[in-house]
């Protein structure tokens, strides 16, 4: 047995349970509070919808054939636009350097952030989806599904961009270089959410595969990125 | 020689000086071998002459692969063994892997116009080089904003790996995307096996394509460790001046 260092209190799954926890309440807090912006993906996602009839038509029956892929482009991007956020603002005020020093495992605190993340700007765009569609003419039976697509391949945006995030912030670079290393890999997310949604309200091919595939690239991602995130951060920072 | 014995950046250009040459030569042999037997090959009973593009078109696809292959080789090689020159080996693949994957890209889209009756169809095989030449561009922009090379290549073989993981799912989506969307209707299902007096000429081009990509690779990792030094140098005289001028 090695001697107790001061550290061996994060070793405790509990402890390690609670510090998880006091990192994600304090993104959220912090997302919610003034100058957070959490609630401006909604809006940008909002503003894409609404542009769209404007560059298509106000053809009701096609605004209703495109729906799901104008609902779920609009989401994409939106989520692309708050991840400048997620790391910027602590490399700013020094606490990223903290949350690399500390005894947590570097990838359970990505984790936690982007967890935080996601129900801070992705939760919303799932929430607000079934809005939109009215305004796009999708039917009410469909808006549930549309909504669920998103609900399940929406993570797994938010991890794929952390990756993203995180080398952007190690290069000190954010912007259109963050949205040219992520949006090429989430085009799986892109064909298989729209696929699943288009599969529910239109047919004929069965609604469960696509979806399967999309809960399983969540389930990916949400291994991968925080690993590569965590990688990127250490590299980079070093 | 074992591969630590190549971290030391005078050996391996010592190295890369007597290599070249031979290797260029023997890039332009087989080129003209293959380009000789590539006109010479039988013509198409349906697409005519037009089907010679193949002998560009398919080698440049394997070999704009074969350089994210390498670069994630090259990647775990940075990270992992921290190898001086697996981060050299890494910047110089790109440029050329995208550069291969653009050839054949716009060999494919000629080839589509007289075939298909357009330059660009959504074809599944088309699109995932598509997104391939994109994620090359995407490592190629993190090599541009990056200001310090070190954290440039480091930041730049994390994002290799994740492609290369990547990858394989892009190509099963698309896949599944095309054949959901358009079914197999622009491409004839030819015959599986390939006659002889193609196959012949289409591997002994798929040889001059892998020679001229190491080539292209060894003088261009010349050229970085060149630069590198440059850089160096540069450095250290801007040091001696700043201290000189105090």
């Amino acid at each position: 047995m090695r001697g107790a260092t001061s550290h061996d209190h994060i070793f405790d799954p509990e402890t390690r349970v609670n510090a998880l926890l006091a990192l994600l309440l304090r993104d959220m807090r912090l997302s919610i509070r003034v100058g957070g912006g959490a609630l401006m993906g909604a809006l940008f996602f909002l503003i894409v919808v609404v542009m769209m009839p404007f560059a298509v038509g106000p053809d009701l029956n096609l605004l209703a054939r495109i729906g799901p892929a104008i609902l779920w482009l609009g989401a994409l991007l939106a989520s692309l636009l708050a991840l400048d956020r997620l790391f910027a603002v602590d490399h700013e005020d020094g606490s990223l350097d903290l949350l690399m020093m500390g005894a947590m495992p570097l990838e359970l605190a990505v984790l936690a952030k982007a967890i935080a993340h996601w129900l801070t700007t992705a939760l919303p765009l799932v929430i607000i989806a079934p809005v939109l569609g009215l305004m796009l003419n999708v039917e009410l039976k469909a808006m549930g599904v549309i909504a669920l697509t998103l609900l399940a391949g929406t993570p797994a945006l938010t991890f794929i961009g952390l990756i993203g995030a995180a080398l952007s912030v190690a290069l000190r670079r954010g912007g259109l270089l963050l949205a040219v290393l992520v949006l090429p890999l989430t085009i799986p997310v892109l064909i298989f959410g729209v696929a699943a949604a288009n599969a529910a309200i239109v047919g004929p091919a069965p609604f469960g595969p696509p979806f399967t595939i999309l809960c399983a690239l969540s389930l990916g991602s949400l291994v991968l990125g925080p690993v590569a995130a965590a990688a990127a951060l250490r590299h980079g920072l070093e | 020689m074992a591969l630590i014995d190549l971290a030391n950046p005078t050996r391996f250009l010592r190295l890369v000086n007597a290599v070249l040459p031979w290797l260029a030569a023997a890039t332009a042999i087989l080129f003209a071998i293959g380009l000789y037997r590539a006109v010479g090959a039988p013509d198409d009973y349906q697409q005519g002459a037009t089907v010679k593009i193949m002998f560009l078109h398919v080698p440049a696809a394997w070999l704009g692969m074969m350089g994210w292959g390498l670069m994630s080789v090259a990647a775990l090689g940075t990270l992992v063994w921290r190898h001086p020159l697996a981060d050299v080996a890494g910047k110089a693949a790109a440029p050329i892997g995208a550069a291969f994957t653009f050839i054949c890209l716009v060999t494919g889209s000629l080839w589509g116009r007289p075939t298909w009756g357009t330059y660009w169809v959504w074809d599944a095989r088309l699109t995932s080089m598509l997104v391939l030449l994109l994620l090359y561009l995407g490592v190629l922009a993190l090599y541009w904003t990056a200001e310090d090379p070190g954290r440039g290549a480091r930041a730049a073989a994390i994002l290799s790996l994740v492609g290369a993981v990547n990858l394989p799912i892009i190509k099963f989506s698309v896949d599944w995307w095309n054949t959901l969307h358009q079914p197999a209707s622009i491409l004839r299902t030819g015959g599986s096996a390939i006659d002889p007096s193609i196959l012949t000429p289409l591997l002994i081009m798929a040889a001059a394509f892998t020679c001229l990509f190491f080539t292209l690779h060894l003088a261009v990792m010349r050229n970085e460790i060149l630069r590198r030094r440059v850089r160096t140098m540069q450095l250290m005289e801007a040091q001696r001046f700043a201290e000189a001028g105090a």
